[in-house]
């Protein structure tokens, strides 16, 4: 038995950091955002290169997920069309709570330069968008800096509370 | 082989640039006989049919049928003339001029190297008969030509749209479409998806590129100094770290002291 007397609240006494849980929690989502495939154009390749291992989505426990079920950040990454706009609202709703829409490239925030009558002016039209990336397309870094807002946002937030409604306009 | 050099300094004070009414002439035709094989080719289906016009243009038969016959033609062009590829078909918008469809059919023949169209016009209310048992390439290229010309389509087993949504109203690549959509294409999202009552909470559309509102009602445009939703505007600078001032659990705070800069690619 050791003789000698430990103080737990010192730190680096021994590995116990103290903290809340909600702290807790926020911290282990905000660094497992999964991240619901949604490349619908030129944006997605851009998308695909900060999944890819020069700038390596994974630290950040983002990882890419084919299924709206086992998803908590769309990043809806290029030309929204009106006939897509209807399935881009269902796998939102599929979406487990909490979840977060990340809208990625001018053509997701503002419809782009996509000024025609097949495209949707905005996704933030149909569902609630939480950061606008702009650029076309954003670079890999500009998407990392991006999903490191969300993180900064996620933390922010309360774990036990139920999310709040998000405005849509 | 290069391409032809054409002095393009004035191209800007060109008329076509500046006359909205600026007609592009066409490319030259020449008669048929001059080329051996569609000579012979004419020869041919002249015996069969009546054809209202024919010439070459850019090496490219052009032959202009009645409508009636277009099955007819296209079988000949298949079965006797060697033509088995067809490569493209659709309309174009004679609408405000003529009242008429123009359709197209474009042929290719492998053993000739030739390439061979075939044209008619049809009035709008009428319809043309599909070629899908002839050339199963036109199955699709009718559905767009109807999806997106208006083009009626007989005897097509499954005749519906092919890029738009089924429910969508008009024909976008008509003449007399609005870029921007008419009402019900402005509002399909927001029709489809919510309902007709939503449209006053989402608003119409800002489709102006240029628009600039420091003060929008959101009033959160300006970079650096963004404030919540709804709040005054604010000269107050933003802060914008990815990191909270006092670090984050677990996690080392980035300093930029510590970072290296590169200057050449290593
Ligand atoms: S923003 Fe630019 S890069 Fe992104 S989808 Fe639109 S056109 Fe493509």
């Amino acid at each position: 038995m050791a003789q000698h007397k430990v103080n737990y609240l010192q730190d680096s006494g021994l590995p116990i950091a103290l903290t809340t849980v909600d702290k807790l929690v926020q911290w282990g989502r905000s660094n497992s955002l999964w991240a619901l495939t949604y490349g619908l154009a030129c944006c997605a390749i851009e998308m695909m290169a900060s999944g890819a291992s020069r700038y390596d989505f994974d630290r950040f426990g983002t990882i890419f997920r084919a299924s709206p079920r086992q998803a908590e950040v769309m990043i809806i990454a290029g030309t929204l069309t009106k006939k897509h706009a209807e399935f881009t609202r269902r796998l939102y709703d599929q979406m487990a709570e909490p979840k977060w829409v990340i809208s990625m490239g001018s053509c997701a925030n503002t419809g782009g330069m996509f000024n025609t009558y097949s495209t949707v002016q905005g996704v933030d039209r149909i569902i609630p968008v939480d950061i606008y990336l702009p650029g076309c397309a954003p670079r890999p870094e500009t998407l990392q800096y991006a999903v490191m807002m969300l993180q900064k946002k996620i933390r922010k937030e309360s774990a036990f509370q139920k999310q709040k409604p998000k405005r849509l306009v | 082989m290069m391409r032809e050099y054409k002095d393009r300094k004035n191209v800007q004070k060109k008329s076509y640039y500046t006359d909205r009414f600026y007609v592009v002439p066409s490319i030259p035709k020449e008669s048929v006989e001059s080329d051996e094989i569609f000579a012979e080719d004419f020869k041919k289906l002249k015996e069969h049919f009546k054809i209202k016009e024919a010439y070459i243009q850019r090496g490219q038969l052009v032959v202009i049928i009645n409508p009636e016959d277009n099955k007819e033609v296209l079988k000949f062009f298949r079965d006797e003339l060697d033509y088995p590829f067809l490569s493209e078909l659709s309309a174009n918008d004679y609408l405000a001029k003529d009242g008429e469809f123009e359709i197209f059919y474009q042929l290719l023949s492998l053993n000739k190297r030739k390439r061979a169209r075939v044209k008619c016009r049809i009035k709008e209310s009428s319809a043309i008969e599909s070629v899908y048992t002839i050339y199963k390439s036109a199955d699709w290229a009718e559905r767009e030509m109807f999806d997106l010309m208006g083009v009626n389509v007989n005897n097509h087993y499954n005749l519906k749209r092919l890029i738009m949504p089924d429910d969508w109203e008009g024909h976008p690549l008509r003449k007399t479409y609005p870029l921007q959509g008419d009402e019900a294409a402005q509002w399909y999202e927001v029709d489809k998806i919510f309902g007709k009552e939503y449209r006053d909470i989402i608003g119409p559309e800002q489709r102006d590129p240029a628009r600039v509102d420091r003060k929008d009602t959101k009033n959160f445009v300006r970079i650096g100094h963004e404030v919540p939703y709804g709040e005054k505007p604010s000269d107050k600078k933003t802060h914008t770290d990815y990191q909270e001032e006092d670090g984050v659990f677990f996690i080392d705070e980035f300093k930029k002291s510590n970072s290296k800069v590169l200057n050449t690619r290593r």
